[in-house]
């Protein structure tokens, strides 16, 4: 009996947790299964809190069988995950950031996402008023004589996302670098809270706006799970659809932009050229160039048109025309794989304890893709391969995008052909009544996401958590970053391309 | 890489004709634009993009200004890695509690004559996040606008021709 079954049965199962199950446990279970994801029998998925007690979520490595579960908080704490299994350290700074729920034993006592700005502490839990001061952050520290520290953000140099990078340099080389998030914090978990399925959906959406698709696709098999609810069968199709033209998109775009980092900015041209095409058949198909609140509990919001189709199959074209020269040029051209081949290499042992998933987490010797397990329709159905590197460097991360490309490109081929006909919607009616919690986890171009919902008796949302990737991987780039140069840093950064709002909520 | 280069030179350009400016803008923009500024500036501006708070939607369509069918640069204007050498902030998201300061200090260190691009609805007034506890606002609630670009996100068209109206305005 694998570790994840035999786990399942050492707690209370709650009824009305679909597809995968929840159970209660006490502090003896919480505690083993820490130990065994710690040991490697498990990968940790997610932790979060509802106020009332912490979730965690694990997957059985092979088996794709997801498990939620639940130590109950009466009194405002619980056993430290990241004492033991150190991913956990961030999303349990958060759980005592946000609920004031503290995790005994936690390695780390510096607040994460709470900056001392919001004018009151854990804004979840018991809020209570706190000046809005600014807390001091206390980094990290390197000593030595030659050692120099060079502090970067929350404004960065480019068109990105807000963060603080604190560099420990040697001369060129990088010594040690924390990060610090939290700067586009929103508080998506606080609005979910009560809201209508319908501007749940489009905060879901909104979570991160480059992977709005997926997020879209998580919240909306949540939601139906929750309620069990079939989605239409066309629709399952369009969302496929949508999801590989937004992994396309994005791919597309960051191979160019890794090498615009390298100062190879012909790719990045052509890149952003077929990037641009998938965008405007996006909209062509779908109304809006990042098919933003497409995806809805139940279906699609906007069917696929005949004239859709055929753009669609023009681009298709189009891409298997122009892509392979890029990939050709990336190739060949040796002052660009200079840059990027053996640069920020992530060790393959420390993606895996991390359950990096994604881009990163294949280029670094991992075979786990959402897509295949623990698999969701019609991906079941379909045809294709999960490309696996074990460089982990700079030049694996390209690779693996150009290999998903490809991949992407066969799966809208058959998704084309083989999308039934039929309504695009299967509405909720008296199914939206009853409460129920559901589990998603969708594979996003940047990794799983992972989405967990519980529902009021009215329908609404009573609480929402959605995981990005980014968590476990923002803690990777401080480790794959280190002994290189502090120039190569950009390159880097871009080849993880973590979702900053994804990950501050 | 010598054959895209040259396939490069025997197309037809792929950049596409300019948009009119957005006639909305321009109306928004008359409040705010004096002849003294036109005249120093001539016709280039300098933005430094900041997103305050955005979920990176309205970000990847700033991007795409740069690419080959929109080619901002053409215009005379360019995105600059400091706001000491920006004319125009553009600001993106609803504009976080934990944003804030930074964006307060991203203004004071951009020097006069200059002026503040809100892109999308959030940066208008806070959009889907208004309310929240983490969330001080619209741009405008924290520095003095002078341009509004709604949509969620703006698409490339819109944000050009937002941009136009403000180069008109101020060239």
């Amino acid at each position: 009996m694998t570790f994840v079954a035999a786990l399942e049965d050492k707690g209370r199962h709650v009824a009305g947790h679909r597809p995968w199950p929840r159970i209660v446990v006490d502090t003896d279970t919480w505690r083993q299964a820490v130990l065994g994801i710690a040991a490697g029998q498990a990968t940790l998925l997610g932790l979060w809190s509802d106020g009332e007690a912490v979730h965690l979520c694990l997957s059985g490595e092979t088996s794709g069988k997801l498990l939620v579960i639940s130590l109950p908080c009466p009194d405002k704490r619980f056993p430290s995950v990241a004492q033991t299994h150190p991913p956990a350290l961030r999303l349990e700074r958060t759980i005592r950031d946000l609920y004031g729920i503290e995790p005994e034993g936690c390695p780390d006592a510096r607040r994460w996402l709470d900056h001392g700005r919001w004018g009151l502490r854990h804004p979840l839990g018991a809020a209570e008023a706190a000046e809005p001061a600014g807390d001091t952050y206390a980094f990290h520290t390197a000593e030595g004589p030659p050692l120099h520290q060079i502090p970067v953000g929350p404004v960065h140099a480019g068109i990105i996302e807000p963060g603080h990078f604190r560099f420990h340099a040697n001369g060129e080389t990088v010594v040690r670098l924390e990060e610090r998030l939290g700067y586009v914090h929103k508080g998506i978990d606080h609005l979910m809270a009560g809201a209508p399925r319908d501007r749940a959906a489009k905060l879901a959406g909104r979570t991160s706006g480059d992977s709005t698709v997926a997020y879209a696709l998580g919240f909306a098999q949540a939601v139906e799970a929750a309620l069990d609810l079939a989605p239409s069968a066309r629709a399952v199709w369009l969302r496929a659809l949508m999801a590989e033209l937004e992994r396309l998109a994005n791919h597309f775009g960051d191979i160019g932009a890794i090498c615009n980092d390298a100062s190879f900015s012909l790719m990045h041209a052509h890149c952003s050229i077929l990037r641009e095409h998938v965008l405007r058949v996006s909209e062509t198909c779908f109304g809006h160039r990042l098919m933003m609140d497409r995806i809805v509990p139940g279906g699609v919001a906007t069917d696929l048109s005949k004239d859709g189709i055929a753009a669609i199959r023009t681009l298709i074209r189009t891409a298997r025309r122009r892509f392979p020269r890029l990939v050709e040029l990336y190739d060949n051209t040796a002052s660009l794989q200079n840059r990027t081949v053996t640069t920020g290499i992530l060790k393959p042992d420390l993606a895996r304890q991390y359950g990096a998933g994604g881009v990163i987490g294949r280029a670094s010797g991992r075979s786990w893709d959402a897509r295949k397990l623990p698999g969701y329709a019609p991906y079941t159905s379909m045809v294709f391969d999960i490309p696996r590197r074990d460089q982990g460097d700079v030049d694996a991360r390209v690779w693996i995008r150009i290999e998903e490309v490809r991949q992407s490109l066969t799966l809208i081929d058959q998704i084309l052909d083989r999308t039934p006909e039929g309504s695009i919607l299967t509405e909720a009616g008296a199914a939206s009544r009853g409460k129920g919690e559901g589990l998603a986890l969708v594979e996003g171009f940047r990794g799983d996401i992972l989405v967990w919902v519980r529902l009021n008796a009215n329908g609404t949302i009573a609480r929402c958590h959605l995981r990005d990737p980014s968590w476990l991987q923002w803690p990777l780039l401080e480790a794959a970053i280190e002994g290189n140069i502090v120039a190569d840093f950009p390159i880097c950064n871009k080849s993880f391309n973590c979702s900053y709002s994804g990950h501050d909520l | 890489m010598r054959n895209l280069l040259l396939q490069g030179l025997l197309q037809s350009a792929l950049t596409e004709t300019p948009p009119a400016a957005d006639d909305a803008a321009l109306a928004e923009l008359a409040k705010s634009v004096d002849r003294a500024a036109r005249r120093r500036l001539g016709r280039s501006l300098s933005i430094r993009e900041v997103d305050a708070g955005s979920c990176n939607g309205c970000e990847l369509e700033i991007h795409a200004l740069g690419n080959a069918f929109y080619d901002l640069e053409r215009f005379g204007l360019r995105f600059v890695a400091s706001p000491r050498h920006a004319d125009v902030l553009m600001v993106t998201g609803p504009v976080t509690k934990n944003m804030r300061q930074a964006l307060e200090r991203t203004y004071a260190a951009t020097p006069d004559p200059k002026w503040v691009v809100a892109v999308g609805d959030c940066a208008f007034d806070g959009g889907l996040f208004a309310g929240s506890y983490a969330v001080a606002g619209g741009v405008s609630a924290i520095v003095p606008v002078d341009l509004h670009i709604r949509g969620c996100p703006p698409n490339p068209t819109a944000l050009l021709k937002g941009l136009l109206a403000l180069l008109e305005k101020t060239a």
